[in-house]
């Protein structure tokens, strides 16, 4: 049998998890008829469990399937679904999809990395926003489009992305109050 | 309950025929009627769901909720009109219907029988109000085949399903027919590939069916990542069943008993519509053991994909499957000989699929009967850009360019210019003003330096700058391609660096020609679909817009103009 071998490309910092989290995972993977061929989906479960893949995680599961840690890791880098990074609270689709470029969405996503002062997948520093950029959200007659978290913004226009910073800001506010 | 045998589906069959009898115009007696609401994922974001839930409890409290039912249909078509609500069996539609004015369609139309007539839809050309359907122009030339089913009946009840023929088609297939006489009627009807490629249906049937292997898979390619198309996604989300019937034929066909639908985790809506679909095929058996009493067994599973657009591609597909990175291997072998764990795997599109129901009841002659001498039946385009009726749109194969921008897509708003269209998203080209007569197939569309591919169609208008267009869809692929091979890992990058410096007023004439003669070296030594047609936008556009490019270069080479540049080698645009 392969031995999980160590990666050494992700960010050292690394939270700390509780056990349920990893039996949840765990208990996913002894539910399944073969994990012959189920990489993907018991990657899909741990990223809904975890909210993101970070390193101990991907080693938790090559150890699992007995596979290197390598190759989990070349299939959570190859897929633009999986993140090895923690998200905000909110996240910031905007979605790039050709009838919403044409419509502006490339002004739409400098607005917004300019105000929160971030790029592409990455977070702010209170921990509030995410900004992705999405490939097609399918709902070309609104375009252009932003999705927050799930709800959806339709014919969004420049002006309108402050709005939508504050909506979430205030949203914040009241909690914290 | 189980059906066992095609006259158990008849039954049911005319057991759930008044479900649907309001909505076919087949029952005249009763008062009652159907409120038909889009849950299209465009319609559902503009909140058809809450007016779902506000009709149900204004009717509730009128207490006629058991005379007027509210059903959540598939997607209508007609996004940019979202939210869209059709009354049965009056043939009223009403258009961008918001929250506030479900109480108006309530109280006027379903109590007081008067048509809410500022909901109704307006012609923009003539200014007047269009009452049905049939007579927005948007519909007059559609003709819906694939999508006959979204907007009609509820995608989340078999049982209407069965209602219009559903299953019927199956049935048959497994009690009447051999499984070559299957293979023959989807070869007769002149079926290609929806996905892109145009492979005859019926041949990759029978190539996979040839295969001598004790197991072999049937594949949905639900993996729908053309930025712009969003068909596949709405024929799942409106009418499931077609497709789990359409995949349960042809593992009958080339002898699999088992399924995979593999799917883009980012269709949340898809998903939640198929699985339901799937449980109630189960439990009704025509998914499962002994299929219409039959020793045929099948059962299809979801897989989903991660966010990949070479997933697409079918080798691809097929190593994501097998949890495996979404990398393309070299053909041949094709899937059809070596596919899923080796085995002969058949791989179709969701529109494909779609087709093959109707054309099994209807025949291959009907099919065939309609589009081209080479390209038989419809396709569903996903009109979208700079239009002004955004929308899915199915028409027969031979229409052209012109009747779907002008007649059925309305045009370009605000009075501007129409400049191009782009087809078949990243792997497609532009077409201009030149191309908008050519009857629509795909033999024409190479022709002229684009490609049917999955049926995205983007329009734009001249304040569009097509160079950025092209460097918009080469970043595309650059993050997309998989590194597999370098013309494409590489090669794109430096497309789309070249793109960036020419758009950015940096670039010379001679970066103008290096980005010719690489986007010629990448397209002809790319491993894979994704990246033989990844320069095709900066193909085209060069060949359609040379200006553009020129309009971005200083000639710093010659800066007193003292003569043209000449190019250093001499590959031209082949036209």
């Amino acid at each position: 049998m392969t031995k999980p071998q160590e990666i050494d490309v992700m960010e050292p910092v690394e939270q700390e998890f509780p056990k349920e989290k990893y039996d949840e995972l765990e208990s996913f993977i002894n539910s399944l008829e073969t994990t012959k061929g189920a990489l993907i989906e018991i990657l899909h479960k741990a990223q809904h469990i975890f909210g993101y893949l970070p390193r101990d995680v991907q080693l938790f599961i090559a150890r699992k399937l007995g596979i290197p840690g390598a190759e989990v890791y070349g299939v959570v880098s190859f897929y633009s679904y999986f993140t090895t990074k923690p998200s905000g609270k909110h996240t910031i689709s905007v979605c790039m999809g050709t009838a919403c470029f044409v419509r502006g969405a490339d002004k739409i996503v400098e607005k917004f990395k300019e105000r929160l002062g971030i790029e592409s997948n990455e977070t702010t520093e209170d921990g509030l926003f995410t900004i992705k950029d999405v490939r097609c959200i399918g709902a070309c007659g609104l375009a252009p489009v932003v999705m927050v978290d799930d709800k959806v913004y339709g014919r969004v226009k420049v002006e309108d992305v402050d709005d939508i910073i504050n909506i979430y800001r205030r949203k914040g506010a009241e909690v914290c109050r | 309950m189980q059906i066992r045998s095609l006259e158990e589906l008849n039954k049911i069959k005319q057991k759930s025929a008044g479900k649907i009898a309001l909505r076919l115009h087949r029952d005249t007696t009763t008062t009652g009627k159907n409120i038909l609401v889009c849950g299209g994922t465009g319609c559902h974001a503009n909140e058809s769901d809450k007016i779902i839930k506000i009709l149900e409890a204004l009717l509730k409290s009128r207490g006629m909720a058991e005379q007027v039912k509210v059903i959540r249909t598939g997607c209508f078509g007609f996004c940019e009109q979202g939210p869209i609500i059709k009354i049965e069996p009056d043939n009223v539609f009403y258009v961008r219907v918001g929250l506030k004015d479900a109480k108006a369609i309530v109280e006027e139309h379903i109590v007081n029988g008067r048509w809410v007539e500022r909901l109704l839809y307006e012609d923009p050309q003539k200014k007047e109000k269009v009452n049905t359907q049939e007579e927005m122009t948007f519909y007059k030339k559609q003709l819906r085949v694939a999508l006959r089913n979204c907007g009609l009946i509820n995608p989340e009840d078999i049982y209407e399903y069965i209602a219009v023929g559903g299953y019927e088609a199956l049935g048959k297939a497994l009690t009447q027919m051999s499984r070559a006489e299957v293979i023959e009627i989807v070869k007769k009807s002149g079926l290609r590939g929806r996905g892109g490629g145009g492979f005859p249906t019926g041949l990759k049937w029978e190539i996979t069916s040839k295969q001598e292997d004790e197991e072999k898979f049937i594949i949905c390619n639900a993996d729908e990542g053309d930025p712009g198309a969003f068909m596949d996604r709405s024929i799942l989300e409106g009418d499931p069943h077609s497709v789990i019937e359409a995949m349960a034929i042809g593992a009958y066909a080339i002898g699999a008993d088992k399924g995979i639908v593999y799917i883009r985790a980012e269709y949340p809506l898809a998903i939640s519509r198929l699985t339901t679909a799937l449980r109630q095929a189960r439990e009704l058996g025509v998914l499962g053991k002994g299929i219409f009493g039959t020793s045929f067994n099948f059962d299809v599973r979801l897989k989903y994909g991660a966010g990949a657009f070479v997933c697409g591609e079918e080798t691809a597909l097929i190593n994501s499957c097998e949890g495996k990175r979404g990398e393309p291997n070299y053909k041949p072998p094709y899937p059809a000989e070596e596919g899923y764990w080796g085995h002969p795997t058949c791989v179709n599109n969701v529109e494909t699929f779609a087709n093959i129901p109707v054309i099994m009841t209807r025949g291959a002659e009907w099919f065939a009967s309609i589009g081209t001498e080479k390209s038989k039946g419809t396709k569903v385009f996903a009109l979208a850009g700079k239009i002004n009726n955004v929308g899915l749109v199915e028409v027969p194969m031979g229409i052209t360019f012109r009747e779907i921008i002008f007649d059925i897509g309305g045009g370009i708003p605000h009075g501007k210019k129409f400049k191009a269209v782009q087809t078949g998203g990243p792997s497609g080209g532009v077409i201009t003003e030149k191309g908008l007569d050519t009857p629509i197939d795909y033999d024409s569309l190479l022709e002229i330096g684009s490609m049917m591919g999955s049926g995205g169609m983007i329009v734009m208008d001249e304040d569009d700058n097509m160079v950025n267009i092209a460097k918009f869809y080469l970043e595309f692929t650059m993050d997309e391609a998989c590194g597999r091979c370098v013309p494409g890992r590489i090669g794109t990058k430096r497309l789309f660096e070249m793109l960036h410096k020419i758009t950015s007023g940096k670039a010379t004439m001679a970066d103008i020609d290096a980005l010719k003669q690489l986007a010629y070296m990448v397209k002809d030594s790319s491993l894979c679909g994704l990246c033989q047609t990844a320069p095709n936008p900066v193909i085209s556009t060069m060949k359609h817009f040379w200006h553009e490019y020129l309009a971005f270069v200083e000639d710093v080479d010659h800066p007193q103009g003292e003569g043209r540049y000449i190019p250093k080698n001499k590959i031209g645009l082949k036209s």
